[in-house]
């Protein structure tokens, strides 16, 4: 049944992509709409150029420190977005004066369109990827932050009480509740998290880079290569996907004692 | 001697949305070294109030407490309570659960570990272990509370109606293994419950308590039946029905007032 349904879902995918080169290939469609039959390849690329494209990437491995940048600055955004996110949570969580004191300008900076703080960073950490970075990071520390600050508000008082019977100080109720708790509503955030490191790297690459995904789109895109900017975004969504894949592995291992959809009540 | 527990004239007042409400008022209860007592009373009546002074988690707003003669101040380090609804840590499987009182106070691991399998194997609850808490049945999980709870071996054991969500059977099996273990290392507990069967068939004696708001004891009643016991068998000798049907009459009334003040509430 899944092998079926697989079988179904890739010849969805062939069929979009033969739909596609049939109705831009130069010549192939009479010119109704376009009285230049080049004029839909110009404008939608066509499908076999673009593998033409990736495969070139791949074979003369071009591609690879693109990608390995813009790795690096997803996984670097994320960690110290995260990192940060969860320190502020547990401290404006447990702290209610701090909370109330801070809460107007934790609303506005959240309500403020990051994208736009991009040129600033360009001026403070320069073209590298310390710029990128930052704006991955000004993006996920929120989320988590929010997810982190909810979770601790959340942790059941009768847990609590519990172990505060158990004998735990307030350092160990920290270490053992609280943290916990926070940590987990961080991971059920994962993918979201993890889908903005990635819009911080590329939005950051577009914006002004030298190397990266999002700079080799914005190249061909200065260039009216359509073609490369296409192939650009399939390597960008697969390197998407596999990051993705990857964050629901570790989801799996780090969340064991989470009550999962298949296994409610096994005994 | 000290009692192991003793209220003297405790008082909690809250502040409500209706005003202040008192929830316990003018409590005086002593609760001997080795005594099983029960707390009976109608619904809502401040029950776990008491019990929360008692465990230090509650300041009460006037009276004090004494612990073996000493006034309690912050948490009660000589309790073990055993919460009503889920209070394991999920993130936590059941034997790093029962580790954990000892890991606070700074056992070494493989110490703790060991103990800590030793009183599952007590609990019935070997080769558990490895279980997190949604993995365990309702009854298994309460088990590991109260493994948890002992492993420390507390002196007062709190417990907070701590069988009311099991079914009935489970219910009377754990009721005999808290007795077994009980009367194997005599501890003062004060257990709470709404069910008078309950009290009757596990305690020295029943304290019955007013219906709230301002809830006191209104009546005290020593169980003078045979030790060892068997809750699911002692309910039929004529002895239990007996002192069943006289705590019942003392009741009867508060419950009834109880009940009209919920019924009140919900339809206001």
């Amino acid at each position: 049944m899944r092998r079926r349904l697989f079988a179904w879902q890739l010849l969805m995918l062939v069929a979009i992509f033969g739909v596609w080169q049939l109705l831009t290939q130069p010549g192939l469609v009479p010119p109704i709409v376009w009285e230049n039959p080049d004029r839909a390849a110009f404008f939608f690329g066509e499908p076999i150029r673009i593998f033409k494209v990736i495969w070139a990437w791949f074979t003369e491995g071009a591609i690879y420190q693109h990608l390995w940048v813009t790795l690096q600055e997803t996984a670097l955004a994320f960690v110290i977005g995260a990192a940060l996110g969860l320190a502020a949570g547990l401290w404006l969580g447990l702290s209610p004066t701090a909370a109330a004191l801070l809460d107007p300008y934790v609303t506005a900076m959240n309500a403020m369109p990051r994208v736009v703080l991009a040129p600033i960073f360009m001026v403070w950490f320069g073209l590298g990827i310390w710029s990128k970075v930052a704006l991955g990071v000004t993006l996920v520390f929120f989320i988590v932050f929010f997810n982190v600050y909810q979770g601790v508000k959340e942790v059941s008082p009768v847990v609590l009480n519990n172990t505060l019977m158990l004998g735990a100080n307030r350092r160990q109720l920290l270490r053992h509740v609280y943290l916990p708790s926070a940590t987990s509503w961080v991971f059920s955030s994962l993918h979201t998290s993890v889908g903005m490191a990635l819009v911080g790297a590329v939005v950051g690459e577009y914006l002004g880079s030298a190397r990266g995904v999002g700079y080799l789109i914005q190249q061909a895109e200065g260039a009216f290569d359509i073609n490369t900017v296409f192939a650009g975004i399939l390597v960008l969504t697969a390197f998407a996907l596999v990051l993705d894949f990857a964050v629901a592995q570790a989801e799996k291992r780090l969340l064991v004692w989470r009550p999962g959809q298949s296994e409610t009540e096994q005994l | 001697m000290a009692a192991a527990v003793e209220f003297d004239r405790v008082t909690c007042t809250f502040a409500g949305t209706g005003g202040p409400y008192t929830a316990v008022k003018e409590v005086t209860l002593a609760i001997g070294e080795g005594e099983f007592v029960s707390v009976v009373g109608p619904t809502g009546c401040g029950k776990s109030t008491l019990l929360n002074v008692a465990a230090g988690l509650l300041r009460p707003t006037g009276g004090a407490v004494r612990i073996f003669g000493a006034p309690l101040a912050g948490i009660n380090r000589k309790a073990g309570y055993m919460f009503q609804s889920e209070a394991l840590m999920p993130w936590r499987n059941c034997l790093a659960n029962v580790t954990a009182g000892l890991e606070f106070r700074g056992v070494p691991a493989d110490e703790a570990k060991r103990q800590a399998q030793a009183w599952l194997e007590r609990v019935g609850l070997a080769g558990f272990g490895d279980r997190y808490p949604h993995q365990l049945s309702g009854g298994m999980r309460k088990r590991t509370s109260l493994a948890q709870m002992l492993i420390l071996d507390p002196p007062i054991l709190l417990m907070d109606e701590p069988f009311s969500a099991l079914d009935i059977q489970t219910r009377q099996l754990m009721e005999n293994e808290l007795l077994e273990l009980w009367s194997a290392n005599r501890k003062s507990v004060i257990f709470i419950t709404h069910d008078l069967e309950e009290a009757i068939a596990l305690s020295d004696r029943v304290v019955v308590l007013s219906a709230g708001p301002a809830t006191h004891p209104i009546g005290e009643f020593a169980i003078d039946l045979p030790r060892p016991r068997d809750v699911a068998e002692i309910r039929l000798t004529p002895r239990f029905i007996a002192l069943h049907d006289r705590i019942w009459h003392s009741m009867k009334e508060e419950v009834l007032k109880g009940y009209a003040q919920t019924k009140n509430r919900v339809v206001a």
